[in-house]
């Protein structure tokens, strides 16, 4: 029987007209059709071939900050669209990589590539403590408890001034990796996409798992799965753990590519960014943190140059006053999200490829 | 022997400290009480609570100081404005999501915090704004050595009103009986005939109301600046979860702990320690007695 279907996934597959799948391999496989495994190579060939050489340093310091804040999206996907567990204080999380791999640099002397997982690693530690209260607490309370997470971390970062270096920061200079400086724009793409390409093959693969399967088991119905012998709290710690592996890791590479840190930009709205991103990306999918965190990372930039460009063309004025505006927008998107596509762009994503599947055929 | 005049500084800083946090505990309680009623009738977590008081603090603020309207008249007209507001909110955002996830509400409010924020810090910019004296001295109070300014009584006495009106109204009313009931169960209260959105709606806007008062007395001590308003939004959370998140009289009593945390901290230990303390607390109570001091016992472990 199992012999079966592998002979028969190795035919060459086009798209079916309905659901046909036979087997949970069948469902469980990440490409539907052959097409799907030949535009990711092309898809790769043009992430790593074409992109790099034909991006001016501003476009490829955009797809750097996409490419960062997509690896801590998708963990935090993995925690609040998969496990159910919502957390406020990933902004704070982040954080702590970013710390966590200029302190591991700077003080203990370690490389790029050993910093990196290492902060990824500490996060995790402190992303655990801080998962902890999910052993009594649900929803709601759980939210709370993660905010005054973010809170006390915050706190952390400004007061603890003989490791964290206070309001001033850390600067973290002359990072390289196999003899490749990193302080290039292009270099670090190489080594953000690699990363994410790395970070989501392992997302896409974990919720294929044992451990995925029991992660959206707790998610669906909690006394369910602990009735179907899922033991809750260790899954929802691991689930805390992997989730701030990831924003760490994250927070390492943002550490690196920045230069320098200082407490400010891991506050609370940058917990409710994150947020936003899975939200407008799609809750529960891997590629839909990817969308969300192109979408929010681009309206942050039309914003942020909209109001420049009003006060270079001599509307300073204007500018100023409309610089508000950007916050609104912001939530204006996420209310409209919320409200008339609450599965998110990758719902959008789906429809537009199901309608394209059968054209020009459609029923 | 113990001699009373050395230790009479001493006695004092005491003394003003435990005044200020209480008073301080009072302005929280008073912030929270809005929370509490939205959470009360529909379990949401309203994270524009502090937008909610800004709006309310600025309605008054341009009726009063720019409108130069009478005070009680732009009062009055602030209490309508903003009952209106809460209704239209309730109905343009949160009708649509009834049913729906709890994170996707949560994310509304979060949505609607920024976009209130936006809009009023287009408005009114980041400066701080003042209110036209309107208060009369002779209510302030003396105790001992130390005075107690008018506002605060203000806000003691309109505290005290609301606790009672808010008791009645939960416990007698059929309004706040149809409240709590949807709360309890929806689907149970909608079989009985409660009109769900009816309920909804009346308390949002009832909780908008109750928002910009809260937002007028805070205004009125700090002054109008919508950073420190939607601050104070944030620090709601701590109040209503050491009181309970479902029990007015916990908010206030919440409020005056984590207003006397809040001043003895940054009395005796250190001032950047203070900011924090209400969320250290925050921690442990959920760690200890996620449902609070007065709330009801319905958390379930798993």
């Amino acid at each position: 029987m199992k012999r079966k279907v592998i002979r028969n996934m190795r035919k060459l597959q086009f798209h079916p007209c309905g659901n046909f799948r036979e087997s949970y391999l069948e469902e469980l496989a990440i490409f539907a059709t052959d097409f799907g495994r030949l535009w990711m190579l092309i898809g790769l060939v043009i992430l790593f071939g074409v992109i790099p050489f034909i991006s001016s340093p501003f476009i490829l310091y955009v797809l750097n900050t996409i490419g960062i804040y997509a690896i801590a999206a998708i963990g935090l996907n993995l925690l609040i669209g998969y496990t159910g567990q919502i957390s406020l204080g990933h902004g704070a999380f982040f954080g702590v990589g970013a710390y966590a791999a200029a302190i591991l640099a700077t003080r203990a002397g370690f490389p790029f590539w050993a910093a990196v997982p290492a902060a990824g690693l500490v996060t995790a530690a402190v992303g655990m403590i801080f998962g902890l209260p999910s052993a009594r607490l649900k929803h709601l309370y759980l939210c709370i408890a993660t905010l005054a997470g973010q809170f006390i971390l915050e706190y952390v970062f400004i007061q603890w001034e003989g490791i964290t270096g206070g309001a001033e920061g850390i600067s973290v200079v002359g990072a390289t990796l196999f003899g490749l400086d990193l302080g290039n724009d292009r270099t670090f793409y190489f080594v953000v996409f690699a990363c994410f390409v790395v970070m989501t093959w392992i997302a896409i693969n974990l919720v294929r798992t044992r451990f995925g399967r029991a992660f959206i088991a707790i998610r669906d119905n909690d006394r369910a799965a602990e009735g179907m012998g899922i033991p809750i709290f260790p899954y929802k710690l691991l689930s805390f753990a992997i989730s701030s592996f990831y924003a760490g890791f994250a927070g390492a590479l943002y550490a690196y590519y920045m230069m320098s840190i200082t407490p400010e930009p891991f506050n609370l709205w940058l917990s409710i960014i994150f947020i936003a991103m899975i939200i407008i990306g799609g809750l529960g999918s891997i590629p839909g943190s990817v969308f969300g965190a192109i979408f929010i990372v681009i309206l942050e930039e039309v914003l942020s140059h909209a109001t420049q460009y009003l006060m270079n063309i001599g509307a300073t004025g204007i500018g100023i006053t409309i610089a508000p505006l950007r916050e609104f927008v912001f939530g204006l998107a996420i209310v409209l999200f919320i409200i008339f596509e609450p599965k998110g762009l990758a719902e959008v994503w789906r429809i537009v490829r199901s309608s394209f599947r059968l054209w020009p055929f459609s029923y | 022997m113990y001699n009373i005049k050395e230790a009479h500084p001493v006695m004092e800083f005491f003394l003003q400290l435990l005044v200020n946090g209480i008073s301080l505990g009072f302005l929280y309680a008073l912030s929270a009480l809005g929370f509490v009623m939205i959470f009360k009738s529909s379990s949401v977590l309203n994270f524009a609570h502090g937008e909610l008081l800004a709006i309310g603090a600025f309605l008054f603020l341009v009726l009063s100081a720019w409108a130069k309207l009478p005070i009680v008249l732009a009062f009055a007209l602030t209490l309508i404005g903003s009952f209106t507001l809460g209704f239209i909110v309730e109905r343009l955002f949160l009708r649509p999501l009834i049913g729906e996830a709890l994170i996707e509400v949560i994310m509304l409010t979060v949505g609607l915090a920024a976009m209130f924020k936006g809009l009023l810090l287009f408005v009114f910019g980041g400066d701080i704004h003042d209110y036209p004296e309107f208060l009369p001295e002779g209510i302030s109070l003396q105790l001992g050595t130390i005075q107690v300014p008018s506002v605060y009584v203000a806000a003691l006495i309109i505290g005290i009103v609301f606790l009672i009106l808010f008791g009645f109204f939960f416990k007698y009313s059929s309004q706040g009986i149809y409240m709590r009931s949807v709360a309890d169960n929806q689907p149970a209260a909608l079989s009985l005939g409660v009109h769900v959105r009816r309920v909804f709606a009346l308390s949002w806007a009832i909780a908008a109301l109750v928002c910009a008062m809260s937002g007028i007395v805070l205004g009125i001590i700090n002054g109008v600046n919508v950073h420190n308003l939607s601050g104070i939004g944030l620090k709601v959370f701590p109040v209503v979860i050491l009181g309970g998140l479902d029990s007015i009289g916990g908010a206030i009593l919440g409020g005056i702990i984590i207003g006397l945390l809040e001043t003895f901290t940054g009395g005796y230990i250190s001032t950047s320690l203070r900011e924090i303390i209400p969320y250290i607390v925050l921690v442990f109570i959920l760690m200890v007695r996620p449902y609070g001091l007065f709330g009801l016992v319905e958390i379930e472990r798993v």
